[in-house]
C-alpha cells in the first residue's frame, strides 16, 4: 500500500515517470495542481515546462514538442478543454501521440467548480472538426488514474493517437494511498523532427484523402477490437445492469453489492475505456435482462446513448435503458439504489 | 556564351526580371510552358551575368554560372 | 567572372505562389542564409496558414503546418525540446498579427530562442484580400470596401518596433523586397536573425514587406512601386533592436 497522495499530483508524477518530458498548459480549476506540480518536477528530470499564455497556446506548444518525438502532455478542465479542440483534431491529423488530461467540472460555458461527468459525448465523439477519435480512459481511483496515465502514453505510442484521461474534479482533489510506478527512461520517437529531414513528409497537395480515410478506419477498428477495458460483475443472472464510470462507477459498485444483499439480481459494468466503448462486456449479460440503468453526473444523460446503441447491437429485442441524470457530484449509494427502486416500480420512464 | 541558365517551366510571366534587367536582355518567348505562361528567354549577347534576374525572381527560374 | 547563384536545394521545386509574389524571394533568402550558415540540414519550420501554407507544396525540410496563428506556440514547443535545431516560424501578417497576435507576441515576450519571419503584404492574401491589422488607412480591401477607417479598426500594427521597445529580445528588423539593393539588405537582416538564434541570444524577428499583385490588383512591377510609394512610410525599414556585441 503506497503513501497518501493527492489525485492531481499523482497523475502528474505518473506522467513524469512514464517518461513525459514536455508540458505546456494554463491554470484552471480543478486541474491546476497538475501544472504546478510539473512546474518544479519537470526541471528535476531535465524536461521542459512552459506556462503558456492560454490553453490554445498550451496545446500548440505540446503539438510542437510531440512533433519532435518527445512524450508530451497537458491538462485542463471545462472551458479550457473547449479551447483545445482545434489542437485535438490537429494532433489526430498529424498522428501525434499526446496525452491530454481532463479533470471534468460541471456546466456549460464558464460553468461551475463542481465535479461532474458532463464532457462524455464531446470526448468520445471529438469536439474538433472532422471525424477523428481519441482513446478515452476513465479512472475510478487515484491508483487506477496512475496506472491509466502510464497506459495512456503506451497506447498513444502504439496507435499514434491522442489518449485522453477523462477524470473528475473530485478525483484530482482527493487523497488516497497509491503505489507509483518506477521511473521510465525518457526516449525520443524515431519519427520525430530532427532538423535533418530524416523522415520525409507528404506535400500538402499530395495527400490522398481516400487512402487516409481507409487507414483511419482500419486503425480505429483495431483499437476497438483490442483495447476495450472495463470491470464487471454479476452479469450472468442480472435482471438489471448498471453502467457507470469514474467515481460514480465506484459508488455504483457499492450500491450493487448492497442491492445484491437485499436479494435483487443486479449487475454492473464499469467502463474503463469509454472510447472504445466496452461492447464486449455486454456479451455475458443474462439474455433475459430487463433493463440497463446508467448512473452519470451530468444534466442530460450522455453515456446512456452508448449503452442504448450497444444494447441494440447485442440484443434482438428492445431492452429499455434508463437514466436519471444526477447532474454533478458523486451520487451516494443510497441515491443509486433509489434509482433502481424507481425503475422496478415503474416510476421512471426509459430513455430508450 | 551562356552564363545564365533558365528553367522555363518555373516561369510565371510576372515580368519582374524583364523590368529589372539593366541591359534589357530578357524577353518573353512566343511559346508557352507547361503552366501556360510565356516564359523568359535571355539574349546571351547582351547579358552580363550580373545576377539581378536571379535576385528578383520569386520562382527559381535562373541559375547564374560563375565563381562561388 | 560572375558570382554563381543557384536556387537552394531545400526549395528548388515549383511553388504555388502567385506570379510576382514576394514569398518566393523571402523563402529563397532564408534558404540561402541557412546554406551559407551551414544550417540547411538542421532546420525545422513552423508554417502559418495563408499564403505561407503554399510552402508545404515544395519545401523539403522538417516542417509543421501550424493551426492558424499558432506558429509562435508550436515553435516554442519545438525549440524547447530540440534546442540545437534551427527553428523558424514563417507566417503572414494575418496569421501572425490578427488571429495569432497572442502567440506571436508571447513568444517574443518570453524571448524564445527561435526566429520569426513575417511576410507583410497589408492584406489577408490567401482568402482573397480582406483587411489585415497592417492594412493602411484608407486602403480598399474586400472587408473595408470604402477604405479602412482606422479610428474604428485600429492603425497599422508595428510589431518589430513593439518587440524592440517593450520586450527583452535579441534582434528585430524590417526589410522589403522591392529593389535588388533592398533584397540584399533584407538578406543581411535574415542572416543576423538566424545567427542570433545559433548563438542562443534569444528571440529574433524580421518582418518583410512584400507585394501582393493579385489582391492589390496590379502587375508585379506596379506593386513594387506601390510598396515604395505608399507602404514604407507606415512601416519604416531597418534594424530596431541590434544584436548585442558580447
Amino acid at each position: 500500500m503506497g503513501d497518501m497522495i493527492k489525485g492531481n499530483e499523482a497523475i502528474a508524477e505518473a506522467a513524469i515517470r512514464a517518461g513525459a518530458r514536455f508540458y505546456a498548459g494554463y491554470p484552471i480549476t480543478p486541474s491546476t495542481e497538475i501544472m504546478e506540480y510539473v512546474a518544479y518536477r519537470m526541471e528535476q528530470v531535465g524536461g521542459a515546462f512552459v506556462q503558456a499564455e492560454s490553453e490554445i497556446a498550451g496545446v500548440n506548444m505540446v503539438i510542437g514538442a510531440a512533433s519532435c518525438g518527445v512524450r508530451s502532455f497537458t491538462a485542463s478542465s471545462g472551458p479550457g478543454m473547449s479551447l483545445k479542440q482545434e489542437g485535438m483534431t490537429t494532433m489526430a491529423d498529424e498522428n501525434l501521440p499526446v496525452v491530454v488530461i481532463n479533470m471534468v467540472r460541471y456546466g456549460n460555458g464558464i460553468g461551475t467548480l463542481l465535479t461532474a461527468q458532463c464532457d462524455y459525448l464531446r470526448e468520445t465523439r471529438g469536439g474538433g472538426n472532422g471525424d477523428y477519435r481519441c482513446i478515452v480512459l476513465c479512472p475510478d481511483s487515484i491508483q487506477e488514474a496512475v496506472d491509466l496515465v502510464t497506459l495512456a502514453f503506451d497506447l498513444a505510442e502504439k496507435y499514434r493517437m491522442v489518449c485522453l484521461i477523462m477524470s473528475e474534479g473530485a478525483l484530482g482533489q482527493m487523497m488516497e494511498p497509491c503505489e507509483l510506478p518506477p521511473m521510465q527512461e525518457a526516449k525520443k520517437y524515431s519519427w520525430g523532427f530532427d532538423g535533418k529531414y530524416t523522415n520525409k513528409l507528404i506535400g500538402i497537395f499530395d495527400r490522398d484523402s481516400m487512402k487516409e480515410a481507409e487507414e483511419l478506419n482500419d486503425r480505429y477498428n483495431r483499437v476497438k477490437e483490442n483495447e476495450q477495458r472495463w470491470e464487471d460483475n454479476y452479469l450472468e443472472d442480472a435482471d438489471y445492469v448498471f453502467v457507470s464510470f469514474g467515481l460514480p462507477g465506484r459508488s455504483t459498485i457499492g450500491a450493487v453489492e448492497q442491492l445484491r444483499k437485499e436479494g435483487h439480481k443486479v449487475g454492473f459494468i464499469r467502463p474503463i475505456t469509454v472510447w472504445p466503448f466496452p461492447e464486449k462486456a455486454f456479451e455475458k449479460i443474462n439474455p433475459n435482462v430487463k433493463g440497463f440503468i446508467t448512473i452519470e453526473a451530468n444534466a442530460t444523460g450522455q453515456m446512456v446513448d452508448d449503452v442504448a446503441l450497444t444494447a441494440k447491437k447485442k440484443f434482438e429485442r428492445n431492452v429499455p435503458v434508463f437514466c436519471n441524470p444526477h447532474v454533478y457530484g458523486v451520487p451516494a449509494m443510497k441515491t443509486i439504489k433509489e434509482d433502481y427502486y424507481k425503475v422496478t416500480a415503474g416510476e421512471m420512464k426509459e430513455v430508450y | 556564351m551562356e552564363r545564365v541558365l533558365t528553367k522555363p517551366n518555373r516561369c510565371k510571366q510576372c515580368s519582374l526580371c524583364v523590368d529589372s534587367c539593366p541591359t534589357k536582355s530578357i524577353s518573353f518567348s512566343e511559346e508557352l510552358n507547361e503552366s501556360g505562361y510565356n516564359y523568359t528567354i535571355i539574349n546571351h549577347e547582351t547579358c552580363t551575368a550580373c545576377g539581378i534576374c536571379y535576385t528578383v525572381c520569386p520562382d527559381g527560374v535562373y541559375e547564374v554560372l560563375g565563381d562561388k | 567572372m560572375a558570382k554563381s547563384r543557384k536556387f537552394p536545394e531545400s526549395i528548388d521545386r515549383p511553388m504555388g505562389f502567385c506570379p510576382g509574389c514576394g514569398h518566393g524571394v523571402v523563402i529563397r533568402l532564408i534558404a540561402e542564409c541557412l546554406e551559407e550558415l551551414g544550417q540547411d540540414k538542421n532546420v525545422i519550420y513552423g508554417i502559418g496558414v495563408g499564403c505561407s501554407s503554399l510552402l508545404g507544396g515544395g519545401l523539403e525540410t522538417d516542417r509543421r503546418h501550424c493551426s492558424h496563428g499558432r506558429a509562435g506556440a508550436v515553435c516554442t514547443g519545438m525549440k524547447r525540446v530540440n534546442p540545437d535545431n534551427i527553428v523558424i516560424s514563417y507566417q503572414g501578417d494575418g496569421d501572425a498579427y490578427s488571429i495569432g497576435l497572442a502567440e506571436t507576441t508571447a513568444a517574443a515576450y518570453r524571448n524564445e530562442n527561435f526566429t520569426t519571419f513575417i511576410v507583410n503584404n497589408v492584406n489577408y492574401g490567401m482568402t482573397g484580400g480582406q483587411m489585415s491589422n497592417t492594412t493602411l488607412p484608407g486602403q480598399v480591401t474586400t472587408t473595408s470596401p470604402r477604405g479602412r477607417n482606422c479610428d474604428v479598426t485600429g492603425y497599422p500594427l508595428k510589431f518589430p518596433e513593439l518587440v524592440a521597445n517593450q520586450f527583452n529580445a535579441a534582434y528585430a528588423a524590417r526589410g522589403c523586397i522591392t529593389t535588388p539593393a533592398q533584397i540584399n539588405k533584407t538578406k543581411k537582416y535574415i542572416k543576423n536573425a538566424l545567427e542570433a538564434q545559433m548563438n542562443k541570444e534569444g528571440y529574433s524577428v524580421v518582418e518583410i514587406l512584400s507585394t501582393c499583385p493579385t489582391n492589390w490588383g496590379m502587375s508585379a512591377t506596379e506593386s513594387k512601386v506601390k510598396l515604395e510609394k505608399d507602404i514604407i512610410q507606415y512601416f519604416p525599414l531597418g534594424e530596431f533592436k541590434m544584436r548585442e556585441v558580447k
